[in-house]
Order: structure tokens, then sequence, then C-alpha cells
């Protein structure tokens, strides 16, 4: 197991833009043909991370090697084994479906014997077979982002960089996205995907979540929930209700308060309180509790308690 | 109206946030007014001139008091034969010659008409037609104080004919067509204009569409995405060139007297350091509209200094000085030579050794600061 180098191993991996630090000393490793979720907020230094594991910029410190070989001593060297899809919808638009995905099957090196049988692989499994004379400028988003998928794996890398593939792209597409996701994991391509939607940090193995440049936490959906929330979730129906979350808040035993819609959402950080505590509890508040119902904890309300943690000691 | 200020507001913060472009929006115009105000100035003046004396009397060398009198010649060189004057003329280092007959003084004396042959360089139109003029008046002038001399000192005698006929030959474009110098300013021009915007704004234009991203994570070479982006337009600016050579000949009658292999192999080597320079501003231009703004500090001085226009012996020194620095003005003088003049390359090899030297610089600056990152 261990004579095979990881897909990637990054150390202490740092950027800085002049006094501002992008990217603070990130530490991790993916293991093969996993997807790796590389979550945070916008500005939480997920792009910066992912343009210099990819060669796209230099880091003012720190390793990083992708299948044993140093990503920063011979970014060429890497190029053949990783596939990477920009953030920003990058194809050229004047050219056709087939004549982008012919581009980068030529830049890539792909031989001209099997170019055919490649591109049409992927026409089918992006599902653009209809397509390909279409001009990418008139393509929707959808189609688009499989498209730029497309010319990001034609040279079937080992490790898939996707920065935001989802971001902008209606659900019913996000969904068959993922579909191909699985599709090429299942086939032993080691992905590594970073996204602001907390519902698709469900769908990967392995989640990293980063908040303020820092790495805060990384471990499977589930062991990050046992970890952190350490309490049930509850949304309640309750009257006046901005009083009710300002008033959670501050209530001891309560991590976290939210407005969900017309519900105040509740992370409970023990087990001393019980739905009939809290209700009467409020009520000596002047607040009516109609209703307390229990939900299931997801990622994202472990993520507003790592990021309010977050912010907390960065104030302190 | 809301909505509307909202929207000024908006512009009026992109542009103050781009100083890069902001200056240029200001220099422009600035530029613009120097160049013009220095450069568009059709006073002739300082015109390299040679000499051939064969008289060398005092009476000759009053003439040529006057001809020196008018501002219009500086007589930079004194030769000994009539094959030396056309020498001087050809390698262009003389565009006038003022050949003075041995039997001037003689002639003078005799009140008989002096001959004096005034050659000019045609392949200049707007200097020839001065000069030949300036010639002439001088050579009028001069005839006529002799002879009031004459006659105060020695009373009506002999022939009343003027003493000095200045006769004028234009060479290389007898007419004096301003399409002669039109036509090799305007390849020059095109040639610019297409290796240099053009080759500047593909790059940037994939940095402004996101596109390099793409690039960059392939394993693409620098030097092959360099040179991939820059053979089209080579091929735009050879077709170009024929193209209008081609109009140059049929309509305007523009002779092609020199090497036709000889002058593509040097539009070859003018396009290396004008690619160069189109790298360049690619390297530090984030946007098209940037791109193109910042080759116009060059492109001004270029079409205005490098004797498209203007003649370069007519501008200030200082000016004279930058247009040392063009690359064009070196490709003019190549072009006019070919074309115009049909001489060979043992003539315009200081040329060709300058054009070497901006691409070898500006290729070389290019190179170093075009890195397959994007930081």
């Amino acid at each position: 197991m261990n004579s095979q180098p990881l897909p990637l191993e990054v150390n202490g991996l740092t950027k800085k833009f002049g006094d501002f630090t992008a990217v603070d000393h990130v530490t991790f490793s993916v293991q093969p043909g996993e997807v790796f979720g590389y979550l945070g907020p916008n500005g939480s230094g997920k792009t910066t991370s992912i343009r210099m594991l990819c060669g796209l910029l230099t880091p003012t410190e720190g390793t990083a090697s992708i299948l044993g070989v140093d990503v920063f001593k011979n970014p060429e060297q890497i190029k053949p084994l990783i596939g990477y899809m920009s953030q920003k919808f990058s194809l050229y638009d004047d050219l056709t479906v087939l004549e982008n995905l012919q581009f980068y099957a030529g830049v890539y090196g792909v031989p001209e014997s099997e170019e055919k049988k490649r591109i049409d692989e992927i026409l089918h499994l992006a599902g653009l077979e209809e397509r390909t004379s279409s001009p990418t400028l008139e393509l929707s988003g959808g189609w688009r982002q499989r498209l730029a998928l497309g010319c990001a794996i034609v040279h079937s890398p080992k490790l898939l960089f996707l920065d935001e593939p989802t971001s902008g792209v209606d659900p019913v597409a996000r969904r068959v996205f993922w579909d191909l996701i699985y599709e090429m994991a299942s086939k032993g391509t080691t992905i590594f995907i970073t996204t602001h939607y907390m519902d698709e940090a469900e769908h990967c193995n392995r989640v990293a979540f980063m908040y303020r440049s820092k790495l805060m936490a990384l471990d499977t959906p589930a062991s990050l929930k046992s970890t952190y929330l350490h309490g049930a979730a509850w949304d309640l129906a309750a009257n006046p209700l901005l009083e009710t979350v300002d008033e959670l808040t501050k209530t001891d035993g309560v991590a976290q308060a939210s407005l969900h819609g017309d519900r105040a959402h509740v992370i409970l950080d023990s087990t001393q309180w019980s739905p009939d505590q809290l209700t009467k509890y409020l009520a000596g508040k002047g607040i009516t509790v109609n209703s307390i119902e229990t939900v299931q904890s997801t990622l994202e309300d472990v993520f507003t308690l790592l990021a309010h943690r977050g912010k907390i000691g960065e104030a302190a | 109206m809301r909505r509307f200020r909202a929207l000024i507001k908006k512009e009026m913060i992109h542009m103050l946030r781009d100083p890069r472009t902001l200056i240029f929006i200001f220099m422009m115009p600035i530029m613009q007014l120097l160049l013009l105000g220095y450069a568009n100035n059709t006073e002739i003046k300082n015109v390299p001139t040679v000499v051939f004396n064969q008289d060398n009397s005092k009476a000759s060398r009053a003439l040529l008091d006057s001809f020196q009198a008018t501002d219009y010649f500086s007589f930079d060189y004194a030769v000994y034969s009539q094959a030396e004057v056309y020498r001087l003329i050809d390698a262009g280092r003389a565009k006038v010659g003022i050949i003075i007959p041995p039997d001037y003084n003689q002639n003078v004396a005799t009140r008989k008409t002096a001959d004096v042959l005034v050659l000019l360089d045609g392949a200049d139109p707007t200097i020839a037609s001065a000069v030949m003029s300036a010639a002439a008046l001088a050579g009028q002038a001069h005839g006529a104080s002799v002879r009031s001399q004459q006659l105060a000192l020695q009373g009506p005698t002999g022939s009343a004919a003027s003493p000095v006929d200045v006769r004028t030959n234009v060479l290389y474009n007898p007419d004096l067509l301003g399409s002669y110098n039109l036509v090799p300013g305007l390849i020059a021009m095109i040639l610019f204009q297409t290796a240099t915007s053009l080759t500047a704004l593909a790059i940037v234009k994939e940095r402004e569409r996101g596109t390099i991203e793409q690039l960059i994570v392939t394993p693409i070479r620098s030097w092959e995405l360099i040179v991939a982006k820059i053979i089209p337009y080579i091929l735009v600016s050879f077709a170009n060139t024929v193209l209008i050579m081609a109009v140059g000949t049929f309509l305007f009658g523009v002779p092609l007297r020199g090497s036709l292999v000889l002058l593509f192999g040097l539009v070859g080597l003018y396009l290396l350091p004008t690619l160069g320079l189109g790298l360049l501003i690619s390297t530090a231009a984030k946007t098209q509209q940037q791109a193109q703004l910042m080759t116009m500090p060059i492109m001004l001085p270029s079409m205005m200094l490098s004797g498209v226009f203007f003649p370069i012996s007519s501008l200030p020194l200082f000016l004279q000085f930058v247009s040392n620095l063009l690359p064009l003005t070196y490709f003019i003088y190549i072009l006019r030579s070919i074309l115009v003049k049909g001489v060979g390359i043992e003539l315009i090899i200081p040329q060709i050794v300058a054009l070497t030297v901006f691409a070898i610089v500006l290729l070389g600056l290019a190179a170093m600061r075009f890195q397959k990152t994007l930081d």
C-alpha cells in the first residue's frame, strides 16, 4: 500500500500576497480513488490552493507532490498527470464542441490513433454526442460545464482538480454532473473538488474545511458530524422569531442559532436541554414556542459551528 | 435617474481603479500634440549634402556660400569624383549632390553661363521638391548679384544672360511622386499594426477570457504557445506586404527596383522585433483595451519620427535621437532603398544590424517576462 505514492500530498502550503495570507500552512493528503471535497466560504483560500497545486501559482512556503512528483520543482512533469477545470468558464467560444475537445486532445498529446475513440467516450459520458458541431457560445450553462469537464479529462488524468465546477449551474444539471464525478471516481480517477454548496459536501468521501485561509477540519462527513456536533439539531416555530434567535444565541448549551425560513434553527452543544425545558425557559423570556422538531444535522451545521468558532478564535 | 447615476458611478470606479489605462488616456493627447507640433514641419533644413567642386575658386565658393545661406543645405561631404557623389546618395548618407564644373570661374568671369548640377534624392519627395526650388532660387539670386557687381565694375558688355544656371536632376523618382514615399510607409505601418497590436491582443485575450489558466495546466511549453500565436500573424503580414506592393505598383506606379528576395527576407527580419514588442506588451497588459492603448505610445512616434511622413533631417536633434531608437526608422530606410533606389544588401548593412539588435533585445525581454504562471 505504502509503496504506491499518494495522488496528492500537501505539507505546510502557504501563499502570501503582500501582507495578506491567502493560504496559511495547509497540510493534508488525498487517497487514491477518493472524492476529496475542499470546502469553505468565498475568499477562504480554496482557489488559491488549487492554483498552486496545478502549478499556476508559486507558493510562498510548503511542498506538494502529485503521485510522488514534486509540484513546485517539476511543474511540467505533473501536467500530464492532472486535469484541471477552472472556476471561470474557460473554453473557446468561437470553437465548436468537437473543436474544443480536439484542441485539448492535441495539446495534451493524446495519440492521434486514440483521439477519436477517446473523444467519442467523452462525448458519450457527457451526453454531448448530439452537439458536436454546436458553437460553444450557444451552449447553455450545464452543457458548457460538461464540455469543460470533458476537455479537462481528455487525456485521462489520474488526479482531477475541479474548482467550483457547479457554481452557476441549475440543480438538475448539478445532479447530472455529480453522477459523472462518481462514474469517474469508480473508474479510479482521484477527484479533488472545491465547492461552497454544503449539500455537495455530503457527496464527498472526505471533506476538508477551509476558513479564513486555514484548514479547520478534515474527515468523512459522518465523522465530522459526530466530532463537532454533540447535541441534536432542532427547528423551532416560535414568536417573535428574531428575538428567539437572539435569545438562543446567548443561551448556554446552544452552539449556534440561526434563521431557517420561518423557523429558528438550533444546534445544541450538549444534552442539557429537553424540548420542554427549552420551551419553558424561552417562555420566561417572553417567547412563545409553538413547536420543536428534531431535524437531521447536516454538514452545514458543522461548518456554521466551525466558522463561528473560527471567528471567535480570531477575535480573541 | 437613480439607476443611471449608479451606472455612472460604477464606470468611474472602473476607470479610476485602472491607473495603467488612465495614464495612457492622458498621455496620448499630450504625446500627439508634442509630436505633431515638432514634427509636422514642412520647413526643410540642413539636408545632408555632398559637394563636388571641380573649380574650387573664389567664385565657386561664393556660390556655395549663397546655397548655405538658405539653411536648406548642410555641406557634410566634399568629394573628388562624380562616382562618389552617386555613391553617397545611393547609400542615403547625402540627399543632395552639388556638382560644380571645372570651368565655372572662367565662365563667370568671361560672362558666359556657368552650369551647376544639383542632384536630388527623389526617394524622399518632400525633401527633394523643397530643395529643388531652394537650389534654383539660390542660383538665380547669386547669379543676379554677380551680374550686378560686374555691371557696376565693368559696365554693360557681353551677354545679358545669367552667369549661373542651376540644373536640377531628381534621381530615382523624377516626377517626385508622393506615392513613392507612401507605399514603403504603408507597408511598414501595416506590418507594425498586425505584428505588434494583434500579437499583444491575441495573448491578452486568453488572459481576459480565462483560457490562459486552462492552457498553463497543459503540458504546452511557453515557446510553443508564443510561436503558435505568432505564426498566423507572420503569414498575414507577408500577405499584406504583397498586397500593398501590388497596389502600389499597379495603381500608383511605384517601382520595384531591388531584389524581392532581399525585400521579403528583411520584412521577416523586421517582424521579429515588432512581434517581440507585441509579446512584451501582452506580458504587461491585463485587458485587450490596455494592450491596445499600450501600443499607441510606440505607434505614434514610429509613424511621426521614422521618416514615413516627415524627413528625419528636419526634426529637432533630440527627436532625431528618438528616431534612432525606433526599429521602424531602419525598416523604412531599407524599404525605400530597395524599392525605390534598387540598392543591394551591401548599402543597408548598418540598418540590418540595427534591426537584428532590436530583435534580440525585444524577443529576449519578452521571453524573460513571459512565464507559464499566473503570478
